[in-house]
C-alpha cells in the first residue's frame, strides 16, 4: 500500500517534470503561434461584431453579417470564388492524379524531371508568372490571339482578362498550372508506397489494370487524395493575389473573389469589420465544405 | 517471379508524348522571363514574337538597377532566411516535445495545431496588420517573418520527423545523466536532421513567394521584397515591358536554382507533411 503510494507520487512528480521540460521546448513555437495565429484569429472573429473604421469602434452585434447577405457584390463574389473551387478542385484532383499514375514507375531521372517542371510555376512565384500570362492574354501583342489567328480560329482579337465571359476562366486556368505541382509530388510518394505484393497477386489473378487501380491502388491513396482535396479546396478558396495582380477584380466585378472584396472592404474603404466579418464567414464556408468533402470520400471508400 | 519484359504499350507512347508537350508549357513562363529580359524594346514589343532574342543585351538590367532592385532581392533573401532559422529552430524543439514528451495538455495542444492549419491564413491578415502598427512592426521586414514562423506546419512536420526517434536512446541518455538540452543537442538534433532539411528549404520558398503577406505588410520603397518590387514596376512603368522581365528573371532565378538544388529535401517536407488520414 505504501509502496504504491510512493510509486504513485513519483510518477506524479515525473509527469510535473516532463510537463515542465516539454513546455520549455515548445515555448519558442508557442509564442509565435499564439502571438501571430491565435491572437489574430480571436481579433477576426471578435471586431466582426464591430462597426470598425479609421475613426469608428462600435458594437453592432450581428449587423455586418446581415450586410453581407444583402450586399450585391459580396453575393457576386461568393458565386465567383464557388465556380473556381467548383470548377479547380476536381481537374487538379484528377490531373495530377492521372500525372501521378503516369510518372511514378518510370526511370527516376525523368520522373523527377516531370515533378520538377510542374512545380516549377509554383517556386516562379505568382508576381513572375502573372508578368507573363498577362503578356499571353493581351489583346494586342498577346500569344492567344496571336496562335489562334494563325490557325484561323478567331477572326477578332479577343480582350481576354478585359471580357467578362473570359476574365474568370483565365484566372481558373492560371491557378491550375500554380496548383498542380505539390498534388503531383503527393500522389507519385502514394502511389509509390502501395504495396506491390496485393498489385502483383491482383495481376497473378487476371485482373485488369483498371480493375487493379480501382481495387487496390486507389483505395490505399485515399488519404492523399483527401488531404490533396482540402488543400486544393483551401487555396482555390484563397484566390487573391492573382486577381490583384491581373483583373483587380473586373471587368464589371466578374473576377470578384470573397479574399480580393475583403481586402476590398479593409484597405481601400477602411472597413475592417465588415471584412473581418467576411472572414470569419470564408473561414467557416471553408471548413463545412471540407467536412463535407470528408464524410463523401470516407462513406465512398468503405462502401 | 518470374521478371516481365515490359512492352510499351501505345498508350505509354502517346501519354508521355503528351507529358512532354505538357512539359514544354509548364517551363514556358520561365523561358519567357528569361529570354524576354535579354531583349530590346522593338523586339519584346514585334507583333511576331521572337522565340529567341536575336540581339541579346544587358539594357534591361541597366534600368533595372537604376531602382533599389538589389535592395529589394537581399529583403527577399533576408526575410527568407530569418524565418527559416527561426522556424527551423522552434519547430525541432517543439515537434521534438510533442513526438517524444508525455505532458498535460499533449492531444489538446496538437489539435489545436492541426485545426490551425486547416484554416484559410490569409482571412488573418486584417487583424494581423492591427497587431503588427500595435507593435510598432509594420512596414519592417519582421511583420512578414513573425507570422512566417507562427505557422503551424513546421512544428506538424518535425513531429513526424521526431516519431522516428527511438525512446530506447532517449531512456538510455537519461540514465546516463544527460540534461536535456544535452539530449537534445547530441541524440535528437542528428535523427531529425533531414527533416530540418526538408522544412529549411519549404520554408524559405514559400516565405520567398509569400507576396500577399508582404503586400499587406510592406508598403515603403526601401522595404520591398523583390516580388513586391517587379509588381510595382508592372503596375507603374508598365510599358517597359523588358525592365519587368529582367525584374522577374532576377526574383524568379534564384529561387529556382535553390529548389533545384535541393528539390530532393523539399519533395520529402511536403509528402511527410501531408496529414495521415
Amino acid at each position: 500500500m505504501q509502496k504504491d503510494n510512493l510509486n504513485l507520487k513519483r510518477s506524479r512528480a515525473l509527469v510535473r517534470r516532463e510537463t515542465i521540460s516539454a513546455y520549455l521546448f515548445l515555448l519558442p513555437c508557442l509564442i509565435f503561434f499564439l502571438g501571430f495565429v491565435i491572437v489574430p484569429m480571436i481579433m477576426c472573429i471578435v471586431t466582426s461584431l464591430f462597426n470598425y473604421t479609421m475613426s469608428e469602434f462600435t458594437f453592432v452585434g450581428f449587423a455586418n453579417y446581415i450586410e453581407m447577405f444583402k450586399d450585391k457584390i459580396f453575393l457576386q463574389a461568393l458565386k465567383n470564388t464557388i465556380v473556381i473551387v467548383v470548377v479547380s478542385v476536381p481537374v487538379v484532383t484528377a490531373f495530377s492524379l492521372w500525372v501521378g499514375a503516369r510518372i511514378y514507375r518510370i526511370n527516376a531521372f525523368t520522373r523527377s524531371f516531370f515533378r520538377c517542371v510542374f512545380y516549377l510555376p509554383v517556386v516562379t512565384g505568382t508576381v513572375a508568372v502573372a508578368v507573363v500570362w498577362k503578356w499571353m492574354f493581351n489583346k494586342y501583342t498577346g500569344l492567344f490571339n496571336l496562335v489562334l489567328k494563325d490557325f484561323g480560329l478567331i477572326d477578332q482579337n479577343i480582350s481576354w482578362l478585359g471580357d467578362e465571359r473570359t476574365a474568370l476562366w483565365c484566372i481558373i486556368l492560371i491557378l491550375f498550372t500554380t496548383s498542380i505541382g505539390q498534388p503531383i509530388v503527393l500522389y507519385v510518394a502514394a502511389l509509390g508506397n502501395v504495396d506491390t505484393s496485393l498489385v502483383e497477386a491482383a495481376s497473378v489473378d487476371g485482373a485488369s489494370k483498371f480493375q487493379t487501380f480501382w481495387h487496390i491502388k486507389w483505395p490505399s491513396i485515399m488519404p492523399t487524395t483527401l488531404y490533396i482535396l482540402v488543400i486544393t479546396t483551401i487555396n482555390s478558396f484563397q484566390c487573391y493575389s492573382l486577381i490583384q495582380l491581373l483583373t483587380s477584380g473586373g471587368p464589371n466585378h466578374s473576377t470578384e473573389t470573397i479574399m480580393y472584396y475583403i481586402y476590398y472592404q479593409a484597405f481601400k474603404l477602411n472597413r475592417y469589420g465588415y471584412g473581418n466579418a467576411m472572414g470569419v464567414f470564408l473561414a467557416i464556408f471553408i471548413a463545412v465544405f471540407s467536412a463535407i468533402q470528408f464524410k463523401v470520400t470516407k462513406s465512398g471508400s468503405e462502401s | 517471379m518470374g521478371q516481365k519484359i515490359k512492352r510499351k504499350t501505345p498508350y505509354d507512347v502517346v501519354t508521355i508524348f503528351i507529358l512532354f508537350i505538357l512539359a514544354i508549357l509548364f517551363s514556358f513562363p520561365l523561358y519567357w522571363i528569361i529570354t524576354g529580359s535579354f531583349k530590346d524594346a522593338a523586339a519584346i514589343n514585334a507583333a511576331n514574337p521572337q522565340w529567341f532574342p536575336k540581339n541579346p543585351n544587358t539594357d534591361n538590367f541597366v534600368r533595372l538597377l537604376k531602382n533599389p532592385a538589389l535592395r529589394w532581392l537581399f529583403n527577399s533573401v533576408f526575410i527568407s532566411v530569418v524565418a527559416m532559422g527561426l522556424t527551423c529552430i522552434s519547430a525541432a524543439m517543439g515537434g521534438y516535445a510533442l513526438a517524444k514528451k508525455r505532458f498535460i495538455g499533449q492531444k489538446f495542444l496538437f489539435t489545436v495545431f492541426v485545426c490551425a492549419m486547416a484554416l484559410p491564413k490569409q482571412v488573418v491578415l486584417i487583424p494581423l496588420l492591427k497587431e503588427m502598427s500595435f507593435l510598432g512592426m509594420h512596414n519592417t521586414l519582421w511583420a512578414v517573418i513573425l507570422p512566417a514562423v507562427g505557422w503551424p506546419f513546421g512544428v506538424f512536420l518535425m513531429k513526424q520527423f521526431s516519431e522516428t526517434i527511438p525512446t530506447e536512446m532517449l531512456e538510455a541518455a537519461r540514465i546516463d545523466g544527460a540534461g536535456e538540452a544535452n539530449t537534445f543537442l547530441t541524440i535528437v538534433l542528428p535523427i531529425v536532421k533531414p527533416g530540418i532539411g526538408a522544412l529549411a528549404i519549404f520554408t524559405f520558398i514559400t516565405t520567398w513567394n509569400d507576396y500577399f503577406l508582404q503586400l499587406i505588410m510592406l508598403n515603403s520603397q526601401k522595404n520591398l521584397t523583390i516580388s513586391l518590387g517587379i509588381a510595382k514596376l508592372q503596375s507603374e512603368m508598365s510599358n517597359d515591358f523588358g525592365m519587368i522581365m529582367a525584374g522577374a528573371a532576377l526574383g524568379a532565378v534564384p529561387i529556382i536554382l535553390i529548389f533545384l538544388l535541393f528539390q530532393k529535401y523539399f519533395t520529402q517536407g511536403i509528402t511527410m507533411g501531408a496529414v495521415k488520414g
